[in-house]
């Protein structure tokens, strides 16, 4: 036999309820906590929520972010908050700040007068400064994408849902759900709670953890599915612990495979997407463990009609859609 | 025993792969296509205009042979660099033009009724509504019947049969409004002439692949790559080129003057210097036939325009019947000249002077030709990345993308051995098609559009992970390695379809969600997730069945 990788053994016998109330209990524990921290902390919204202005400069000399301070404090400006950004792509002589400038008027934009005077004002203090980009949002439109990221979000979870119960019994559209959702509020918990910047292309990260994520758990309800009508008598338990460890292998296999690419994203590919690139990274370890921890453990909750007799709707014993091949 | 796939199953999915492939090739040499391109724009464009192509340009030609094609994926703003801007169109400025310009009519059609009506006056009133009472009360009906007279039916589809204007009666005031189904109509015309506008601007100011768009009711999207910032972009089209001749009334000490009902105040060249003008224009920049730069008299910069008929013919009226009296030449609410009418000027023809410089006057010359933006319009978001940070962006996520394909080709034949060198080469195929497919869409890459490309690398190998994994325990339940194959690829079909579906569901609500760079990125993972079960699928099963059959082997490991 040739040599192979094995992330799992060839035939696996675990039993992923055994410590139930630790990993799916400690779940949902985790999830109310990544709430909680929500709550309590708040996001810190990017400027595609919240309005106003960020710049990103780029200057051969160091970065001294008092004197940027300095320079910028007569202007009469709102919130001005400035960071330098750090990234091992950068040459050793590109130093980059990040300036983000809440407008004084909760209201109104920061003017394209002000943005030219901070501008002017910081190649005064730094003439080898150079601003790479600047982006502005109005109130108005961060208003808007707030909805339409929730919308979008609950969109997604519904259509997935629908989908699921077309395929599936609606014990399993729900459990995939309960994973999604544990996937994403922890997912936000974590930039809560290091207040990490959430802007619109975190949305659109989570929006990926949503398809990404169901993806493992279709897998082992596929496999589940296959199983409840190969062992008709053995315990739905067992039925899940077996279609599990079945799939086990090819669920760590996807998981790493992803996450060596995502990893090479995260690392390699530059600041400007770093947050993106964490988002789906955090997002499919925790789309791994709950689709293995969580999904499956809601279904049993809710129990599964396994008789054979015809149901009174009519239907036949398996899922009206369950034989499709699509 | 062997696999069997037939053969024009084989040359369909080989000729996908091989189209699929020569569409991206142009993408390995983008400058050199794209110098190229550019140049056969331009040679057309120079033909077109009965020029003739540059030596340079018939030589950029030769950059990349003719045959091949050379659909390039489009970079987006934040890989390029350029300038974003969302802009709102104020719909309620037209309402408003519209029943100003509504009022006189409105007072000649009820002259004729004088002796029933008495005398007519406007009433001061909300903009976009007209309110007119008359001195007696009697004839208030009579009024109202004329001035319903007015009403035409609106020009549309979905308004047809309806008036165009609502004239109802509050009290004893008549009230004329634009009907819900003519300001449907105007908004869409506002936001047609607009959009045209603009983009005549954009052109002429030759920036390449601009994007202009229109987003819900009042909105526009416009995006120019390769312009150095928002604020020069929104110089370009923002300047509104407004131009009307109004009568001058008076002369005020400062801007707060109260200028009267119909009456506005605006400043002039100089500092300090105010107008009282009629509100009502005399003729406006909408009835220039043509604009040029030119000179004037003394030899500085002007502008000279030519009137259409129906401007011409008011110009002159009006200027013979106000001789000695000073007008004012209003360009976006500020008089650039008051000169003092001399004589009727019948010939429709005139010349704009100001302390313009040659630039300036050039500019307006273009503006007006081009056109006033019918409304005002404030900017809702602007963006601006520099060239430099999307080369850095560019860089890195090629390095990225490369690296990730790398290790996780490594680690693919790590696990399957040489079934996994099958999945490498399915991954290859995998990103030429997607590249082939965003060049032959005419797809934008952003940088979210990179790190899709880069999650669909890793995704991609999944169905053949589901796939591999399948044919390994089908070998343990001792089928044949043929039998293994064909069952492996059967059975893991279904799980394959699911979890891509709602993948796809994703990228699908990401699409009609984002703008820009999300949008570019649901793009690249739903191109991704097609390609990526096409090869996963059909690709690896052929390269997989034609190794089979080649080497027939008794026993298989994967």
């Amino acid at each position: 036999m040739a040599w192979r990788l094995r992330l799992a053994p060839e035939k696996t016998n675990i039993n992923f309820f055994a410590y139930q109330w630790a990993t799916f209990g400690g779940s949902m524990a985790l999830m109310l906590l990544a709430f909680v921290i929500w709550g309590v902390m708040g996001l810190n919204f990017g400027i595609d929520f919240k309005g106003g202005t960020t710049m990103r400069t780029e200057s051969t000399t160091v970065i001294d972010t008092g004197a940027y301070r300095q320079a910028l404090s007569t202007l009469g400006l709102g919130d001005v908050a400035i960071n330098e950004v750090f990234d091992p792509s950068f040459r050793s002589d590109q130093h980059v700040a990040s300036i983000r400038i809440s407008s004084a008027d909760k209201t109104l934009a920061v003017t394209p007068e002000q943005l030219a005077a901070v501008e002017a004002a910081l190649v005064k203090m730094d003439p080898a400064l150079k601003v790479v980009s600047s982006e502005t949002v109005g109130p108005k439109v961060s208003g808007e994408l707030v909805s339409s990221s929730i919308i979008a979000l609950t969109v997604t979870s519904l259509a997935i849902m629908a989908y699921l119960w077309l395929r599936f019994e609606w014990q399993f559209a729900l459990g995939g759900v309960l994973a999604l959702l544990h996937d994403v509020f922890i997912t936000i918990g974590i930039f809560a709670l290091f207040q990490l910047k959430f802007d619109l292309t975190i949305v659109a990260a989570l929006l990926t953890i949503l398809g990404y994520s169901i993806n493992d758990t279709v897998v082992v309800f596929d496999r589940l599915r296959e199983n409840l009508v190969k062992y008709k008598t053995m315990p739905l338990r067992d039925v899940m612990n077996l279609s599990v460890n079945e799939t086990l292998s090819r669920t760590l296999m996807t998981s790493i495979t992803t996450l060596i690419a995502v990893g090479a994203m995260l690392v390699l590919g530059g600041d400007v997407i770093r947050g993106f690139s964490f988002a789906i990274f955090v997002g499919i370890l925790l789309g791994t463990y709950s689709s293995v921890y969580v999904a499956k453990n809601l279904v049993l909750f809710l129990g599964l009609d396994r008789s054979d007799k015809p149901r009174k709707t009519g239907k036949g014993a398996d899922h009206e859609f369950a034989n499709i091949d699509a | 025993m062997s696999l069997y796939t037939p053969l024009w199953k084989r040359l369909v999915i080989w000729g996908l792969v091989a189209i699929g492939v020569i569409m991206a090739v142009p993408n390995l040499f983008y400058t050199r296509v794209e110098t190229r391109n550019d140049a056969a724009v331009a040679i057309e464009k120079s033909l077109k205009a009965g020029g003739a192509a540059t030596p340079e340009q018939t030589s950029a030609l030769d950059l990349w042979p003719s045959v091949m094609p050379s659909a390039l994926v489009n970079l987006g703003l934040d890989l390029r660099g350029g300038a974003h801007l969302l802009a709102e169109v104020k719909l309620a400025d037209v309402y408003k033009q519209r029943m100003n310009a509504l009022w006189p009519e409105a007072r000649d059609a009820l002259k004729e009724l004088r002796d029933t009506v008495g005398s007519v006056r406007r009433e001061p009133s909300a903009p976009e509504e007209l309110r007119i009472s008359v001195s007696k009360p009697e004839g208030v009906q009579a009024a109202l019947v004329k001035l319903q007279g007015l009403a035409n039916n609106v020009v549309s589809l979905t308004g047809a049969g309806q008036k165009d204007i609502d004239v109802t009666l509050d009290g004893q005031v008549i009230v004329i409004a634009l009907s819900p189904a003519e300001k449907l109509a105007t908004d869409n015309r506002t936001m047609q002439q607009s959009l045209e506008i603009i983009r005549r601007r954009v052109d002429a100011a030759g920036t390449r692949e601009p994007s202009i768009q229109r987003q819900g009711s009042d909105r526009i999207v416009i995006e120019v790559p390769g312009i150095g910032s928002a604020a020069e972009l929104k110089a370009m089209i923002g300047t509104t080129a407004k131009l009307t001749f109004n009568q001058v009334l008076g002369r005020a000490a400062d801007a707060n003057t109260a200028p009267g009902a119909q009456k506005l105040v605006l400043p002039g060249n100089e500092p300090g210097e105010f107008y009282i003008v009629d509100e009502n224009p005399v003729v406006t920049g909408e009835e220039l036939t043509d604009a040029q730069p030119s000179f004037d008299q003394n030899n500085r910069p002007a502008v000279n325009f030519k009137f259409n008929v129906a401007g011409a013919r008011k110009f002159g009226t009006y200027t013979g019947a106000h001789i000695g009296e000073p007008f004012a030449i209003v360009l976006d609410n500020k008089v650039i000249s008051a000169p003092t009418i001399q004589s009727a000027i019948t010939g429709g023809s005139g010349i704009i002077t100001g302390n313009f410089s040659l630039e300036e006057s050039t500019n307006l010359a273009v503006l007006l030709r081009a056109g006033a933006l019918p409304a005002e319009m404030t900017f809702l978001e602007e963006r601006t990345v520099g060239p430099e940070l999307g080369q850095d962006s560019i860089d890195a996520g090629k390095i990225a993308a490369l690296v990730g394909m790398g290790l996780v080709s490594l680690f693919m034949i790590a696990s399957y051995g040489l079934f996994g060198s099958f999945a490498v080469v399915a991954l290859v195929i995998n990103m030429a098609l997607i590249f082939g497919i965003l060049s032959m869409i005419g797809g934008t890459l952003t940088l979210p559009g990179i790190a899709g490309i880069v999650l669909t690398i890793g995704m991609a190998v999944d169905a053949n992970v589901l796939v591999y994994e399948r044919i390994r325990e089908e070998l343990r339940t001792a089928h044949t390695p043929a039998r293994a194959i064909e069952v492996g690829y059967e059975r893991a079909l279904s799980a394959i379809i699911d979890a891509n579906f709602t993948t796809l569901i994703t990228a699908v609500v990401l699409y009609f969600f984002g703008a820009g760079p999300v949008r570019g990125f649901a793009v690249a993972l739903g191109i991704g997730i097609v390609t990526s079960v096409f090869t996963a699928i059909f690709v690896t099963r052929l390269l997989i069945s034609a190794w089979f059959n080649w080497r027939k082997p008794k026993t298989l490991i994967v």
